[in-house]
């Protein structure tokens, strides 16, 4: 039976969105691969959780035990293995998070599995599996068949799919743990929670954006006087963030933070998803980047395709005049 | 601390259009500039890092072309020891589990403490091989690690997840870690170390050399097949601006005012 076996995210006890965006895809592939959509749901005091999983009408088995009350992929991994052998589902789906890529490559090892990461279409076609990402931050596109198999792994891009409604009433089933002992080599020390600046950018009502773009520190100026003339905070890509021309709690995205101003205002980012993620609240999006076909275009409600050296500092003066 | 730093030549694409063959198959990469990729720039500074702390010895392994060795000779300026370059054509390099077969060849015979690998490579964008690796080599390992500490044979490794926030795990060595950019501040190459860099052993292996099997790291070992490549069509909704530099600040400059969104 063609059944999809649907890891479950969750963090200090809160589901994570990527779980209910997988349960987008799972059921019509299950239903093309002849079977149901089973969700895992692993870790500790998980009834609350069980239950709202159940409610988009799949079955959830859940493996509740204080042995996983802290994520350990090597844990995790014994148990997803061990259900493998025992449910043997034709799929099995992982979110590509910091979690999934922690786990499904070590997973897809040992159970020689066919794995592609960070997959942002999936569809049986003609009985075989087929699987779309993307390569070179998001300008091609790879189109990737799995050879037959009796399990195949995936996981899944945050944020690429939209989670459905909950929708009829599942099943939910307790199973004991395969694993009964603590595993003694990788242990979970504790969280530190992401470090607090001067300016909240979530908050903030206009935002400057800025990327590798910009080049070098000494270049700063041009965004700062931008950004003071439109009395915005200034943000920045992962790539600014790391080169430190702004400090790590003004990074946008995935692993940083996610803005919702009136007004956003970026240039010199090429708009990777992890990027892109963290603005999707944004009102309006004004981007100015040197190359046409960079994907934050996509994104934006304005397009200047130009130098941003050439414009930004005229379009600085144009403010600072019409503003008076 | 004996230290293996998995490093890829990547292209640069961020500027540029990019064609494929009229198969759609391949990437037309003859008109970018390539480099180190940029997680592994960060593992690289890393392992010196740790090497210059408690001593020991830093290997580069890649697995890339001839025109690589200009990346291997700067990792080696900035402090690594010597480098293993593994160039075989029959590597099925479009899968990471391939990929990671062959690094872990090149590794698994040898005494390592520390395997570092970069957490993504930027053109292909799996961020897998480094946890397969781990698997293959039969040691734990941790992903996405932006900060570092060791003591007493067990590594403390602070992984980045979602919204900035850390997961601190404690994993026994050796172990295999997936770097994450901004872990640190790579440094320049000095000039004596690039001079030095000139010097240092850099091993050109194949798959044969490595006593690796072709039929288990080839396209036919592989469980997927890439079918094709293409350009995505991007829907865009945005309003472009046209003119000379001067004339877009301007146009902008207007709809941001009129627009009541400055
Ligand atoms: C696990 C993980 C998490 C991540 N989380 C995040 C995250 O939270 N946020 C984030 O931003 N990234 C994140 N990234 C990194 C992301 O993949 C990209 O590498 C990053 O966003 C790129 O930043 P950038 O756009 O500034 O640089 P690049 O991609 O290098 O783009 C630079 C852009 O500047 C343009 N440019 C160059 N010169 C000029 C000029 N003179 N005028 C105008 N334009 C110019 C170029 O055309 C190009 O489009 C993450 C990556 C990983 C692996
Ligand atoms: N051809 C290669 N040679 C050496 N290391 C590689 C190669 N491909 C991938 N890696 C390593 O694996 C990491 C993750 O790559 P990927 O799984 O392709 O995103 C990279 O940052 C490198 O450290």
């Amino acid at each position: 039976m063609g059944n999809v076996l649907v890891l479950a995210e969750h963090r200090r006890g809160e589901l994570r969105d990527i779980t209910f965006e997988m349960l987008s895809l799972a059921p019509s592939l299950a239903k093309d691969l002849g079977g149901e959509v089973m969700v895992l749901l692993l870790g500790n005091d998980l009834d609350q959780m069980a239950e709202k999983i159940a409610g988009y009408g799949v079955k959830v088995l859940v493996v509740d035990d204080p042995l996983f009350a802290d994520y350990n992929s090597d844990k995790y991994q014994k148990v997803i293995s061990a259900l493998i052998d025992d449910y043997k589902p034709k799929l099995v789906m992982l979110g590509q998070t910091a979690q999934g890529v922690d786990l499904a490559p070590a997973l897809a090892v040992e159970k020689k599995l066919p794995f592609v990461a960070d997959v942002v279409g999936l569809e049986v076609e003609d009985g075989v599996l087929k699987a779309t990402r993307q390569l070179y931050s998001g300008k091609v596109n790879a189109q990737i068949a799995f050879k037959p198999a009796d399990t195949y792994l995936v996981t899944i891009r945050e944020a690429a799919f939209e989670a459905p409604e909950p929708a009829a009433a599942g099943t939910i089933e307790k199973l004991d743990s395969p694993l009964k002992e603590d595993l003694d080599y990788r242990k979970f020390v504790e969280y530190i929670e992401a470090e607090v600046g001067d300016v909240d950018i979530t908050q903030s009502e206009i935002l400057v954006g800025i990327g590798r773009g910009l080049k070098e520190d000494k270049n700063l100026p041009i965004a700062e006087e931008l950004a003071e003339v439109i009395k915005a905070d200034l943000c920045g890509s992962r790539a600014a963030c790391d080169a430190g021309w702004l400090p790590s709690d003004r990074q946008v995205g995935t692993s940083g933070k996610t803005v919702k101003p009136k007004l956003y205002l970026c240039m010199g980012i090429s708009g990777a998803f992890q990027h892109v993620a963290g603005i999707k609240g944004a009102k309006t999006i004004v981007a100015i980047n040197k190359d046409p076909n960079a994907p934050i275009f996509a994104e934006a409600d304005y397009a200047i395709i130009d130098d941003l050296h050439k414009v930004v500092p005229k379009l600085t003066e144009k403010l600072k005049e019409l503003k008076g | 601390m004996k230290i293996f730093t998995c490093i890829k030549y990547v292209p640069d694409t961020s500027e540029a259009e990019i064609k494929l063959n009229p198969e759609g198959t391949e990437v037309d990469s003859s008109r970018f500039s390539f480099d180190i990729n940029d997680a592994d720039n960060y593992a690289v500074e890393e392992s010196v890092l740790i090497k210059e702390k408690y001593g020991g010895n830093v290997t580069v392994v890649s697995i890339g072309p001839k025109e690589s060795d200009v990346m291997i000779r700067m990792a080696m300026a900035k402090g690594c020891d010597n480098a293993i370059r593994i160039e075989d054509e029959r590597i099925a390099s479009h899968d990471p589990l391939m990929v990671a077969r062959v690094l872990a060849g090149a590794i698994k015979d040898q005494e390592f403490d520390l395997v570092l690998t970069g957490c993504m490579a930027n053109d292909y964008g799996q961020a897998t091989t480094g946890v397969a690796l781990a698997e293959i080599l039969g040691v734990p390992h941790a992903a996405y690690v932006k900060k570092v500490e060791i003591e007493d044979g067990k590594v403390k490794a602070y992984r980045e997840l979602e919204g900035g926030l850390m997961e601190v795990v404690e994993i026994n060595l050796p172990a295999v870690l997936t770097i994450q950019t901004g872990i640190n501040e790579p440094r320049y190459a000095p000039i004596r170390g690039i001079r030095q860099a000139q010097k240092k052993e850099l091993k050109v292996v194949n798959l044969d050399d490595l006593g690796i099997a072709e039929g288990d790291v080839n396209a036919e070992a592989s469980q997927i097949t890439l079918e094709k490549l293409y350009i995505p069509v991007v829907e865009s909704k945005a309003e472009i601006i046209e003119g000379e530099p001067e004339e877009k600040a301007e146009k902008l400059a207007s709809i941001l005012v009129k627009g009541g969104l400055v």
